[in-house]
């Protein structure tokens, strides 16, 4: 039963760090209407930035915001660049023009920097916790419960800075109606601007989650793969889907794998998170959290 | 003033609903059809036969695929490489399992096979729609790559399912060499773009694009959704099975799962949109265009570093391919959406008026 | 040849019984019964909101009532698809135009004609045979309709491109094109002006008495209403406030107070 929870908990503790990068989604989502593909790419971008910076021997907190700075500058750019010529086409379009903006990045990211994996040492270290596995005989690692702890208090600070402040209330008007937002006086590129911002800074935060528990590599451009059937699952509009579908999307794929995935050959992570939510949408096309709409004609 | 239709009158529907109703369009398509069928094969060199055209044939009929589900029926697809992938392991399968298995029929059932799995993960779009359909799709890339690489039926056991095509034969005569393989990867991409301009200027054709432009109101003239959307991912599923199957067999000779990766489905997706979503031409352009960028970006790359007497780093041409692939999707999404196949029709509006400016 | 008149007597082919269709706790349509007879002009009236576009929805099958019986030739149901509506012959115009942008204005009207093309898909990626046969029949049957609509001059046009009135008459073109028994309009003439709103008119009529098709139709311009119906039905708050000629439906109090805006 110990070793049942101890893979929930690593699954609950990774699910955590896909609500994060799912946040990045929703966040842009919601306020402009933009399923962006390129997150997953922003935090390679991140990553490699910090990564860099750390390895030409620039301090922990100025490589930080440096690599804070790049990432609004992208988001304003791709603000600018990418979405204000697309206005009023087709999310479908949209999406696939972010397609396009996540190999322009990964090029970018690769070019200034190099394609070599870099290791990332943010001092938590890999071990398991001492005092959970001799009062449970659960190996849970320290790191995974520090960046899980990292990552939840980002998560629940944002849910409350939109949920609570003006800028937040704001942000909703532009969700519900991009008209009737501009209308009532709110600026709308501004909003745009403090998003992609936001969404810079937690694809920062993941990026170097992740970085150092996995290397900073391509791989990790990926993470948008993982964070896709979260989002279905919770509903593209949710914060609290986003929270709710990592947790269940990260304890679920690593229960299969260990219990299902021995039956079949192993290896069934990549799949079995889409085929689950693709499951749960055939039953609830809106999502967990999401608001259903009636089709006017 | 040499392309104006000026003087062809139509006189019956008939002429008037030819798939190239302008005179000067079916010279050049049979022209462009003589050269690719008689020219090509005696001044082509082995590179430019096995390395450019016959591929890019190929990838042209995978467009063609993705081109009837995404552009003709408006369902995203991320999972184009699988359904390739399902062709090529079919194909091997087939040509393995059955004795005296004729190659075309082959490649025909390897269209059927991934038509059929086509089918399955085109359920989804009864119920949901747009990037969520995409979703669905992506889970196709995904599961299909795996059970692939994790059943080693399918690869007859082999190593890490890496698969060898067997030899082409047809009524004793051996596809062997690049300028044979080029000309059946040919015949076969003719005959099937042919079909795909029949059937898009069909009544499947038209329900296609009713339920892509609104489904509502193509459901209230009596197109049923379901049925209208499960065909197109069922043909499109066809042609990128028999793209697949082409790419195992008269291509690569050696393929494995793994190779049918996301990356080429979204290659495939670039060439749909940067040629032309919703045009058969455009598909050729599209496929075109990005089997030549690489050759030209490694070309020119050396020939700058010469010119300009420094070293450029390494992997500079992959990552500029990335740059210059994503800045020109986002560039044809905003300012071109119909691709070059567009700009190709600019350029033919151009050209009727000429040599006068209006 | 009968007479239009003549034509317009004829039995009831659409019967709506205790029609009542909910969105969430939004009620749209309550209780409402009225009948539609063969080949007569038959339109519903009321203020913005009063459900007339919900319940053209509900004759042909975009949404289906919670409660109520629907009978049409005879056969009762209680909601069908659109699709199968358009099989037994109800076609429809929307209130926002629904056209298929990316088409032309012939395979706008083409795709009308769908149901009546029987050629597989694969006989027509061959183009032989049924497939090219069918094509160029149904070709020629829509063109007599773009005659008829005096469109001739856009048939290669995408309607993406088509002025806002021209866009409105290809899209009753495209309902026409199935040949249907009845027609379903939703405010054809909403915007436009007057010269435009006498030609749709003419065309509404000429199809009525030419093809003998069973018009219903929702229009917010009262002359257009009194002029071209035979019988007028008046919803308010997704209910019945009256039902009968255009001379008695004027004359209602319930009516008039409906559109003045007397407090409920």
């Amino acid at each position: 039963m110990s070793f049942f929870f101890e893979v929930l908990i690593g699954g609950l503790l990774s699910g955590v760090m896909y609500s994060l990068v799912a946040l990045g989604f929703v966040l842009i989502y919601k306020a402009s209407g933009v399923f962006n593909f390129a997150q997953g790419a922003m935090v390679f971008l991140a990553a490699l930035t910090f990564v860099g910076l750390r390895e030409m021997g620039i301090d922990f907190w100025i490589a930080f915001v440096i690599t804070l700075g790049v990432m609004v500058v992208l988001g304003l750019l791709t603000e600018r660049i990418v979405l204000r010529p697309l206005v009023n086409q087709p999310q479908i379009t949209l999406f696939m023009a972010t397609i396009g903006l996540t190999f322009v990045i990964e090029g970018v990211a690769q070019l200034v920097w190099d394609s070599q994996p870099h290791n990332l040492d943010l001092g938590i270290q890999d071990v398991p916790l001492p005092w959970i596995s001799d009062s449970t005989g659960m190996n849970i690692s320290t790191f995974d419960i520090t960046a899980a702890g990292i990552a939840a208090v980002l998560v629940t600070s944002l849910a409350l800075f939109f949920s609570r402040t003006r800028i937040g209330r704001a942000l909703r008007a532009v969700a519900d109606d991009h008209q009737a937002a501009l209308a009532v006086g709110i600026p709308l590129q501004h909003i745009w601007g403090i998003v992609w911002a936001v969404a810079g800074f937690v694809a920062l935060v993941a990026g170097m989650l992740w970085g150092a528990r996995n290397g900073v590599q391509f791989s990790l451009t990926f993470l948008a793969l993982k964070a896709l059937p979260v989002l279905i699952l919770g509903g593209f509009e949710s914060v609290p889907g986003a929270i709710v579908g990592g947790l269940i999307i990260g304890a679920a794929e690593k229960l299969a794998e260990v219990y299902i995935g021995p039956m079949v050959g192993g290896g069934i992570e990549g799949w079995f998170p889409y085929v689950l939510a693709l499951l749960f949408l055939l039953v609830r096309p809106e999502g967990l959290f999401g608001e259903k709409h009636i089709d006017r004609v | 003033m040499l392309y104006r239709e000026a003087g062809q009158f139509k006189t019956s529907y008939a002429a008037d609903q030819q798939v190239f109703p302008i005179r000067q369009d079916r010279i050049g398509v049979a022209a462009a059809l003589v050269v690719a069928f008689l020219v090509v094969p005696l001044v082509a060199n082995q590179y430019w036969l096995s390395a450019i055209l016959t591929p890019f044939l190929i990838f042209a009929l995978a467009t063609i695929g993705l081109n009837i589900l995404t552009g003709y029926a408006g369902q995203l697809s991320l999972g184009t490489a699988a359904f390739m992938a399902v062709g090529a392991f079919a194909a091997y399968n087939f040509v393995l399992r059955v004795p005296d298995m004729p190659i075309l029929l082959a490649f025909a059932l390897a269209g059927v096979s991934a038509a059929l799995i086509g089918i399955v993960f085109g359920l989804p779009s009864l119920r949901i729609k747009g990037f969520y359909l995409a979703v669905a799709t992506l889970a196709a890339q995904f599961f299909v790559v795996w059970a692939l690489t994790h059943f080693p039926w399918f690869s007859n056991y082999s190593t890490s399912g890496v698969i060898s095509a067997q030899k082409m034969e047809i009524l004793g005569f051996a596809f062997d060499t690049p300028v044979r393989k080029y000309l059946l990867a040919l015949s076969i991409v003719a005959v099937l773009a042919i079909a795909a301009k029949n059937m898009v200027r069909s009544s499947v054709g038209r329900a296609w694009m009713a339920v892509r432009d609104m489904d509502v109101a193509a459901a209230v003239i009596g197109i049923r959704p379901l049925p209208t959307k499960l065909l197109a991912f069922a043909i499109s599923s066809f042609y990128c099975g028999v793209a697949g199957a082409l790419y195992a067999f008269a291509y690569l000779g050696t393929v494995e799962p793994e190779g049918f990766n996301l990356d080429l489905s979204f290659r495939i997706l670039f060439m749909v949109i940067i040629g032309g979503v919703g045009s058969i031409l455009g598909s050729f352009l599209g496929a075109a265009f990005i089997v030549l960028l690489p050759i030209f970006l490694n070309t020119m790359a050396p020939l700058l570093e010469h010119r300009l007497g420094l070293q450029l780093p390494a992997g500079l041409t992959s990552n500029l391919e990335l740059i210059v692939f994503g800045s020109l999707i986002i560039f044809f999404l905003a300012v071109e959406p119909h691709g070059l196949a567009r700009l190709w029709q600019i350029g033919k509006e151009k050209l009727r008026l000429w040599p006068f400016p209006h | 040849m009968m007479t239009a008149a003549e034509r317009r007597s004829g039995d009831v082919i659409l019967k709506l019984e205790n029609i009542s269709l909910a969105f969430g706790g939004v009620k749209a349509l309550s209780d409402i019964t009225f009948d539609v007879r063969e080949h007569e002009v038959r339109a519903i009236i009321g203020p913005n909101g009063a459900g007339k576009s919900s319940m053209l929805n509900v004759i042909n099958g975009v949404y289906h009532p919670q409660q109520g019986t629907i009978t049409f030739h005879g056969k009762v149901r209680h909601g069908m698809n659109p699709h199968d509506a358009a099989a037994h012959g109800i076609a429809r115009t929307f209130q926002n135009i629904a056209l298929f942008k990316g088409m032309t204005v012939l395979d706008n009207i083409m795709t009308g004609r769908n149901l009546k093309m029987k050629a597989s898909f694969v006989e027509q990626a061959i183009w032989i045979g049924r497939a090219r046969r069918e094509e160029l029949e149904q070709r020629a049957k829509v063109e007599e309709i773009i005659d008829f609509l005096e469109i001739q001059h856009i048939r290669k046009t995408p309607v993406g491109r088509l002025p806002y009135g021209l866009q409105k008459r290809v899209e009753l073109a495209r309902a026409l094109a199935a040949e249907p028994s009845m027609l379903l309009l939703d405010e054809p003439m909403a915007g436009m002006s007057v010269e435009e709103k006498q030609d749709m008119c003419r065309f509404v009529l000429d199809v009525n008495e030419q093809y003998g098709t069973t018009i219903v139709l929702i229009e917010h311009d009262m002359g257009v209403v009194m002029d071209i119906s035979d019988r007028v039905v008046v919803l308010d708050y997704g209910r019945k406030i009256a039902d009968g000629r255009p001379d008695e439906v004027r004359g209602d109090q319930a009516v008039i107070d409906a559109y003045l805006g007397v407090a409920h």
